[in-house]
């Protein structure tokens, strides 16, 4: 009996992997391997026929003041940016969550921007940021100074507003579903036991929507990441100091052929992305575990 | 009485918020039926007086002047519009077959380091181009892909969103549904095309629009990877256009989100309901 237990067992791990291989070679090809290597590269001190420095270019790249620009920027940009962007389609949500008179117009609506080029964004964008854009004509009209919004650290702002703009839509829609799912009759008796709309807000909707709160978290890191090449396409290789990104960085550095800051920036970045990934994975499980 | 001024509120605030979102689109597509005159005029393109622009909503002279421009008289922009098609349409189909497979694999089964690859699928998602520039762009010079097209097409093929998509949305699919079939004597094969690729209709339509979008407007890798300038997709024209000839600009704009917004239109509720069900699972 153990036997053919263990025989449907390894049956069903070669089929699972049958179905997964097309995927897990290329994965392995463009993705893992490329990885492995670059952190190889980043321990060298070149890429063809180099020697082995060990960390001699991450002490390089933590002095680097333009590394460290972006490193900042990039990730003050997401840790404000995430937070934000949940905050607001959470509360879209919330809004929308009830018989509204254009309800499905409303979230189609939202959703639109996903399919916006961002081209044509940056076209509109510049038309109104620029310092003698429409937002500067219609602050002088009413006797406010005009700034100059690209080049300044309200810079920032702007690209903040692009990425709300872009990502909002997304997430609503996921906590809407997650809304959804949340059976009423919770609520009916949270009320019957005397728990006001906080206190029901609290235990119950933000309780419930954990796991979808995982998935938006992740999704909104990954728009965060995205919005560079709004950034890029407004502003070019070198933006506002206030906005030079770490994206920037290493596409300068592959262009000034600097692979060894390039591969050793990355693995930064990567490091701290696992890790941010890790902490969330913990939290879900947490939050999640105790819920069921 | 209170509940309706709740509804009045939010209403109210959403769709201001709504007019705000499409506002772009509204603008852009009212000003490609403008003359290039009309355009330089508004935004000031010679004048360095001081003056500021001035958004314009309705065209004095609806004119057609930039669309002919585009299509007829220059074939640049259909050229770049047929670049543009064929490396995006290898990626989405190729992405959505490797994907679907592998999310059935991941979703279906049990086998151990399940979820251990899952995660290596959601680190490796997150992580922009940027981060495997350099021994891809090796790896590509040493596979002589490079100023190819296949430099841009093999990698997104594989692209970890797909899996995860995908997968966020088969792991909802009960496994009653193919131990029913297996007891009814289905193979895998049949299982996965009869049973499993239906069912994921909205995930897989949800995939298909997301990445067609994503590499529609794809700039990075085509600026690194295709130096060829007769192989640039329409979204490295367009970032161009924008600087030199706005007049031409808005038309290009219009024409190139043509394809995005029928497929939206199209597929929309696939979308939303594709989007909303692979979030709902842990």
């Amino acid at each position: 009996m153990r036997n053919i237990v263990k025989k449907i067992f390894y049956r069903e791990t070669n089929i699972a992997l049958l179905f997964l291989a097309p995927s897990l070679a290329g994965f392995a090809l463009f993705y893992l391997l490329p990885f492995g290597a670059g952190f190889y590269y980043s321990l060298m001190d070149s890429p063809i026929q180099g020697s082995f420095v060990g960390l001699a270019n991450y002490r390089e790249l933590l002095q680097s003041d333009s590394f460290r620009l972006a490193a900042q920027n990039s990730g003050l940009f997401t840790v404000m940016g995430v937070p934000l962007v949940m905050a607001i389609s959470l509360a879209l949500a919330l809004m929308l969550d009830r018989a509204l008179p254009l309800r499905n117009w409303l979230r189609a609506t939202y959703v639109m921007p996903l399919v916006v080029p961002v081209a044509s964004i940056v076209l509109v964008w510049q038309l109104l940021f620029d310092s003698s854009g429409a937002v500067n004509a219609l602050l002088t009209l009413w006797g406010g100074a005009a700034a100059d919004w690209m080049n300044s650290p309200w810079a920032r702002v702007v690209v903040l507003l692009v990425y709300l703009w872009k990502t909002i839509g997304y997430n609503m829609i996921l906590f809407l579903a997650g809304l959804q799912n949340i059976p009423k009759d919770y609520y009916e008796a949270a009320a019957l036991d005397g728990a006001g709309p906080f206190r029901q807000m609290w235990s119950i909707t933000l309780v419930y929507l954990t796991p979808t709160t995982f998935f938006v978290a992740i999704m909104s890191i990954i728009s965060s990441f995205k919005v560079f090449r709004e950034t890029y396409l407004i502003a070019g290789d070198y933006p506002h100091e206030s906005i030079y990104f770490l994206q920037h960085y290493m596409n300068n550095m592959f262009q000034a052929l600097d692979y060894q800051k390039l591969t050793s920036a990355s693995f930064l970045m990567a490091a701290a992305i696992i890790l941010v990934v890790v902490i969330l994975f913990r939290f879900e499980r947490k939050f999640h575990g105790s819920v069921s | 009485m209170k509940e309706s001024l709740k509804i009045g509120a939010c209403f109210s605030v959403l769709l201001i918020l709504a007019l705000i979102m499409l506002f772009p689109l509204v603008f852009t597509v009212s000003n490609s039926f403008m003359t290039e005159g009309e355009i330089r005029f508004n935004y000031r393109m010679e004048e360095t007086d001081g003056g500021y622009v001035n958004l314009k909503w309705i065209p004095d002279w609806v004119s057609l002047d930039q669309y002919k421009a585009l299509l007829f008289d220059r074939m640049q922009f259909l050229i770049m519009f047929w670049n543009s098609l064929l490396l995006v349409v290898p990626i989405v189909v190729g992405q959505v077959v490797v994907a679907t497979m592998a999310s059935f694999g991941l979703s279906q089964f049990q086998f151990r380091g399940r979820e251990t690859l899952f995660f290596l699928y959601i680190i490796t998602m997150l992580m922009p181009f940027q981060v495997t520039l350099v021994p891809n762009y090796l790896a590509m010079d040493w596979l002589g892909l490079l100023d190819s097209r296949a430099a841009i097409i093999l990698p997104s093929i594989f692209s970890a969103f797909g899996v995860f998509l995908l997968r966020q949305f088969m792991i909802g699919i009960p496994r009653s549904y193919v131990e029913a079939a297996k007891i009814d004597g289905a193979g895998y094969l049949t299982i996965f095309v009869h049973i499993i690729i239906p069912m994921s209709r909205p995930g897989i339509s949800a995939l298909v629009i997301l990445t067609f979008v994503d590499y529609w407007n794809m700039v990075e890798q085509p600026l690194i990877f295709l130096h060829d300038a007769f192989k640039q997709p329409l979204s490295i024209y367009l970032s161009r256009v924008n600087e030199g000839e706005l007049g031409l600009a808005f038309a290009a704009a219009v024409l190139y989100m043509l394809p995005m917004v029928f497929v939206f239109l199209y597929a929309e509720n696939d979308l939303i309901e594709g989007i909303q069900l692979s979030g709902v699972k842990g």
